[in-house]
């Protein structure tokens, strides 16, 4: 039954010393969706985010992928599984080279990399693979500059082409053209919507444009908790949405909620 | 792209890189392999303990990203049991002698590695201050280490069984062997897969996470690494000088191989040789002349001056200025 959804969280709750950030959500991403995590600041998507990939702990709550618990899982242990996330500050690997950065999500598969006594030109069998993937994402050209060098729109593609070098199934997305111009936007948008294709994608974001062109479904937190969920049209009219949207005094909004 | 795999130009100019580094250190070696030529081996031996403690603690805080302050520990263990084996069995030969105080040395590292290698930043220095504090006052209290006067007279003995160290010659080509024994195998550590993911891992250790790499485990392998050559480090020094004693334990100890890594170039393979000779002429020198007992300060104010105007350290800058001028 639940097999169609290849992640979900069934009354998650984080709770930070009484407060509760987030707060008995329940999140379905059907497999092959591109799904948006949206609310206004504070509602809690980050926390969200961060609960999913097991960088925190949940205080209550399951969390399940293709129907199998992994709330226990170590934030490493569901990469492997093939959930892999990328952070709202792009991360690089500064001083390592584009093709380098790429290579060293490449390598995990051989098994090696705890081989200390081996020579790294043992890796350079993965160099055409890892330019390959930055060929997708339009960085063939930077293959050898040190990251720290590159501009910024270029090191989230990058992030994308390192993600990509562990073949994720769910690629989960944590505000991926934050703080970018809009030329830069529209290239992450066509590159997402190009990497998708096979694979699920869960993405925490602020920019609605972007929300409307990539997502199929959406879910909007408010308050830590599920205010609406459907697809952009749906959640658009929604006068609730709406209303955490645009700042209306608190009593309304509990009532709307309510 | 004749090869089966494409070599990038960065690559290219990586391997070339290598092949002048090489030729760099055959240089070295030809040198160091002259040196007691024109310089006191004692001397020189002591240089090159502190060089390999020193490499050894830069493989942790240069590629790894951790800063150690109890790895004076490794040091003091590697010491102490090499001077209690030896002393105690005479049969024993001094490279097995050596073994058994780097293998105790790593043993101690693996220990104080799983206490503290889930804290981070100034967290992981203080667990491993408190540690090696343990371990120091260990050493004073234990009945076996001679306690405030340490361990003397601990016997060369003869290298194999067949080679006699009791010459400072023979003695000082053992201990560059296993200088460079130690320096190969940071530079391999370095340079391999393993040193691929530790350097993301200090790049961006979420981001490594997030790739699937469990940074935990692979921390604490560098670590044990490392402390086992700082053992290897201190247990070659008292065959060199016959003597464990307690102020290879002292936190002092700590505070000084960063000194050395810092002033020679943190991050870089040779800079802390580089350092640790710097800072062993130094005290060496200074406390000859008639203001040895300012060594402390001296050595303080370069540390202030170097942090200050040369952060990359000595090898570091240098470096910088070849990659400005020859690129």
């Amino acid at each position: 039954m639940t097999q169609e959804f290849i992640l979900e969280t069934r009354g998650l709750t984080k709770e930070f010393r009484g407060f509760t950030a987030v707060d008995d959500v329940n999140l379905r991403v059907r497999e092959g969706h591109i799904h948006a995590l949206i609310g206004p600041n504070g509602a809690g998507k980050t926390t969200v985010f961060n609960l999913l990939t097991k960088f925190l702990p949940p205080t209550r709550g399951e969390i399940l992928y293709r129907g199998k618990p992994i709330t226990n899982m170590r934030a490493n242990e569901i990469a492997r599984l093939g959930l892999v996330r990328s952070f709202q500050i792009s991360a690089v690997f500064a001083h390592m080279t584009a093709m380098e950065n790429v290579r060293v999500a490449l390598q995990r598969r051989l098994g090696t990399s705890f081989h200390f006594w081996k020579s790294e030109k043992s890796l350079e069998h993965l160099n055409d693979r890892a330019i390959e993937l930055l060929d997708e994402v339009g960085l063939k050209e930077y293959a050898d500059v040190l990251t720290v060098e590159m501009p910024y729109g270029r090191k989230r593609a990058l992030e994308v082409a390192t993600t990509l070098a562990l073949d994720p199934t769910v690629m989960l997305l944590d505000e991926p053209t934050q703080g970018m111009g809009a030329e830069d936007v529209d290239r992450i948008v066509e590159l997402i919507r190009r990497v998708s294709k096979g694979r699920t994608v869960l993405m925490v974001e602020h920019n609605l444009s972007v929300v409307s062109r990539l997502c199929d479904r959406i879910t909007v937190l408010a308050r830590g908790s599920v205010l609406a969920e459907g697809d952009y049209e749906a959640v658009s009219r929604d006068p609730r949405v709406r209303e955490a949207y645009m700042g209306s005094d608190a009593e309304t909004e509990e009532e709307a909620s309510a | 792209m004749a090869t089966t795999h494409s070599l990038t130009p960065a690559m290219q100019r990586q391997r070339s890189a290598r092949m002048r580094r090489n030729m760099l250190y055959l240089v070295l070696l030809g040198l160091a392999l002259l040196a007691p030529l024109a310089i006191y081996p004692v001397f020189l031996m002591k240089v090159l303990c502190f060089a390999l403690f020193a490499c050894a603690f830069n493989l942790l805080l240069g590629f790894a990203g951790l800063l150690s302050f109890g790895h004076a520990a490794f040091l003091a263990t590697g010491g102490y049991f090499t001077g209690i084996m030896l002393s105690s069995y005479p049969g024993l030969t001094p490279e097995a002698g050596i073994l058994i105080g780097t293998l105790a040395a790593v043993v101690l590292g693996t220990f104080f590695g799983v206490l503290s290698i889930r804290r981070q930043g100034i967290y992981f220095a203080m667990v491993t201050l408190a540690l090696a504090q343990m371990v120091y006052f260990f050493f004073i209290q234990a009945p076996f280490t001679g306690g405030e006067d340490g361990l003397h007279g601990v016997p060369r003995g003869e290298l194999f069984g067949l080679i006699s160290l009791s010459d400072n010659l023979p003695m000082y080509y053992f201990v560059l062997t296993v200088f460079v024994i130690g320096f190969a195998i940071i530079q391999r550590t370095v340079h391999s897969p393993f040193g691929q993911v530790l350097k993301a891992i200090r790049e961006n250790e979420p981001r490594a996470v997030s790739l699937g790499y469990n940074v935990d485990a692979y921390k604490l392998v560098a670590f044990v690494i490392s402390a086992g050559l700082a053992g290897l480090a201190g247990s070659t020094k008292t065959v060199v000088f016959q003597l464990a004693s307690l102020t290879d334990a002292h936190w002092h100890m700590s505070g000084e191989v960063i000194l050395m890594t810092l002033l020679g170039g943190v991050g870089t393979l040779f800079g802390p040789v580089v350092g640790a000779g710097l800072v062993v002429s130094l005290q060496t020198q200074l406390a000859q002349s008639p203001i040895g007992n300012w060594v402390s300060v001296i050595l303080g104010a370069i540390f202030v001056i170097c942090v200050l105007s040369f952060r990359s350290g000595i090898v570091g800058e240098i470096q910088k200025l070849v990659r400005k001028n020859f690129k």
